[in-house]
């Protein structure tokens, strides 16, 4: 691990510390001062990322060197660390002391490997049989248990569910993830930025836009190079319809959750014009890889721009009375009203974002924190926030951040600059560097920390998503209802399996 | 009153669904003409589908769900998705086949009754496609089960999973 005041890390610094404060800096998120953004680790040391937007500069990066491989739990302290923490010593095989929890997480004994991005991982056999894994012991007289997946009955990513019940009512759910991990950061390592980007572009599928703009964001800073401002707008208006997309189609999967189909059905035709709009303009429907470090890889021409303006006039005239008929169906909302609550205090704690963390009360959208990036500091647009907490919360909150979309994707069009769409990169800068960066997609901030070595090759690449610290809070918000709400919960949530294995 | 105006547009306007896609994809035909044909006898022209995600990026299942919409609309050629493997005639699979996933693809085959068929949807199922080499893939559907058609495609569009699963019902 590179030392002490390791300062090149752009836009926001890291800093080395040692253990004492490491625990301190624990302690304070404990406390709740701050939010932990992220907790990661490399060959001999471990990182975390601290949000805290009182104070400047907003989001510091502190580094702990553990020559030894061991070093104090943050989980220990602050619920939220655990999981990052489980999944380190997987990886890394770096042990955190204290740890409440020490079952592994991504790790399910398959790889036929240990610690597989240590300096020195052992092989292990790869077992046939699963591994035993031992969920967390349930007592009472007339509990059961349910198992569910990973294979589910839907077209839907693989995860492992365990709901102990009484009668109906689920009184525990735990979370068995890892089945889709792909060992995503250790393909990334030596891998140029065509291919750095590419794979980071796959970590979700769903929000493949805005893992390419935190990714191209992140390398842009590391490197010290400004995109183009076409390209930055172009992003911009890639995004929002990527949000538009998923918010459209899960406003419409969670109402067929709810045995509603018609929304579904008329979400899916508006979901459906989007990503056309998407492949006539950007020639993906999903826009993948059309972000790339340096700019963009397409353009829009007064064709796509008269397309998209269509596209827009079409879901305003059509979605204000689906929404219409979400608030005015008596059935529907007696599914979702009140059900699957998230405390407030849970999401602030866990610093849920998008959706799960804005119906609880969260306002953080890094579009908008700490000043926001361009060009959404230019961009007139709110951030939809409600206190309740329950599904019917989160479908509320897509529906006013589809208006929110559509409002941004007419000002950008309206303001989007000219010239050229890409910079070439040389990333051949003859030393190493660092770069960090947010980027809100539609289920809430993608984090991307990269370290280029001195050839321009990644050396290190943590990719965080949102999914880290929602997937918990299901946990907690299935509790006390009907195990039959859960497909509700789980769709209102929609958290990516693939984009927390990794 | 919006459900009655919904509901009564549906009926005034004309149907969104996209004429069939033409099954002129060569490299197709090609594939069809190699299925098992006592299989497709007995399959018939309608085929129930079960779908299982073997580590993919998620993107496959997107475009696999926009077949359900209006303009895809799935059913009307016979196809279905069902809930069970033990229900389904075609595994659909998606992924470069993680080595987390492994035993329950495996588990989900052996489930589905015979006569079956699998269809690996998109790069990654191909070949485990950018995630091939790495200690968590094992790197393409057909390491782990007998593949029947590959349908290429980073995702594979509506459009070009359609054409596949047509050339199943195909006559030979
Ligand atoms: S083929 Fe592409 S879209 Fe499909 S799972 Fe692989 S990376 Fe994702």
């Amino acid at each position: 691990m590179r030392g002490e005041a390791d300062t090149r890390c752009r836009p926001w610094p890291r800093r080395a510390v040692d253990a004492p404060a490491w625990e301190a800096a624990a302690e304070r998120l404990a406390e709740g001062q701050g939010t932990l953004l992220a907790l990661w680790g490399e060959v001999g040391g471990v990182h975390m990322a601290v949000l805290d937007e009182a104070a400047a500069p907003g989001i510091e990066v502190l580094s702990l060197a553990c020559p030894d491989g061991r070093f104090p739990s943050v989980g220990r302290v602050h619920a939220p660390a655990i999981r990052p923490e489980r999944a380190m010593r997987d990886l890394f095989g770096l042990e955190p002391v204290g740890l409440p929890d020490p079952r592994p997480w991504l790790d399910h004994g398959r790889w036929g490997v240990a610690a597989p991005l240590s300096a020195t991982p052992s092989a292990r056999a790869a077992p046939d049989a699963a591994p035993a894994y031992p969920v967390l012991p349930v007592e009472g007289e007339d509990l059961h248990e349910v198992p569910v997946g990973p294979v589910h009955a839907g077209i839907i990513e693989p995860g492992h569910f365990r709901f102990t019940c009484d009668g109906e009512t689920v009184v525990r759910l735990e979370e068995r993830l890892g089945y889709v991990h792909k060992g995503i950061e250790e393909r990334m390592r030596g891998a140029d930025l065509d291919r750095a980007a590419r794979l980071a572009a796959r970590t979700s599928g769903d929000s493949t836009v805005a893992y390419g703009i935190a990714f191209a964001r992140a390398a842009e800073a590391a490197l010290g190079v400004a995109p183009p401002p076409r390209a930055v707008w172009l992003r911009a208006l890639m995004a929002e319809l990527e949000r538009l997309a998923n918010h459209l189609g899960d406003v419409g999967a969670i109402c067929n959750d709810a045995s509603f189909a018609l929304m579904h059905a008329h979400c899916g035709i508006l979901r459906e014009r989007v990503l056309r709009a998407a492949m006539t303009c950007f020639g993906h429907r999903l826009m993948m890889d059309r972000v790339v470090p340096g700019g963009v890889a397409c353009n829009l021409d007064a064709a796509g721009a008269a397309a998209l303006r269509a596209l827009v006039a079409e879901i305003a005239a059509r979605f204000p009375r689906l929404a219409d008929l979400y608030d005015r169906t008596a059935s529907l909302l007696d599914r979702t009203v009140g059900t699957g609550i998230v405390r407030p205090d849970l999401a602030r704690r866990f610093g849920a974002g998008g959706h799960v963390g804005r119906a609880s009360g969260r306002a953080f959208d890094s579009r908008r924190a700490l000043g926001g990036y361009p060009p959404y500091d230019a961009l007139r647009f709110e951030v939809p926030v409600l206190e309740e907490g329950d599904v019917n919360a989160r479908v509320w909150i897509r529906i006013r951040e589809i208006e929110q979309s559509l409002a941004l994707i007419g000002q950008i069009l309206d303001r989007l600059p000219d010239g050229p769409v890409r910079v070439p990169l040389s990333p051949a800068a003859g030393e190493a560097c660092e770069g960090l960066a947010l980027a809100e997609s539609f289920r809430g901030e993608v984090l991307v920390w990269l370290r280029l070595d001195a050839e321009g090759r990644v050396a290190r690449c943590h990719l965080r998503d949102p999914s880290w610290f929602q997937w918990p809070l299901l946990e907690a918000a299935i509790e006390d209802n009907i195990i039959a709400d859960f497909p509700l919960c789980n769709k209102s949530f929609n958290c990516s399996y693939s984009g927390h294995d990794l | 009153m919006p459900m009655r105006k919904t509901f009564l547009e549906g009926l005034l306007h004309r149907p969104l669904t996209d004429p069939p896609p033409a099954l002129d994809d060569p490299e197709l035909a090609e594939l069809g003409r190699k299925l098992d044909a006592a299989a497709r006898r007995r399959l018939g022209r309608s085929l129930a589908i079960r779908e299982v995600d073997a580590g993919s990026c998620n993107g496959c299942e997107l475009e696999i769900h926009a077949l359900n919409n209006a303009f895809h609309d799935l059913e009307r050629f016979g196809l279905r998705f069902v809930a069970s493997p033990r229900h389904a005639d075609v595994l659909l699979v998606t992924g470069p086949v993680t080595r987390n996933m492994r035993e329950a693809l495996e588990r989900t085959w052996r489930a589905t009754p015979d006569p079956k068929w699998v269809v690996a949807v998109g790069d990654c199922a191909l070949d485990g496609g950018l995630f091939a080499g790495g200690y968590a893939c094992v790197g393409g559907v057909s390491a782990v089960v007998p593949v029947d058609l590959h349908i290429r495609g980073c995702p594979p569009m509506p459009a070009q999973l359609l054409k596949g699963l047509l050339t199943l019902l195909a006559p030979p």
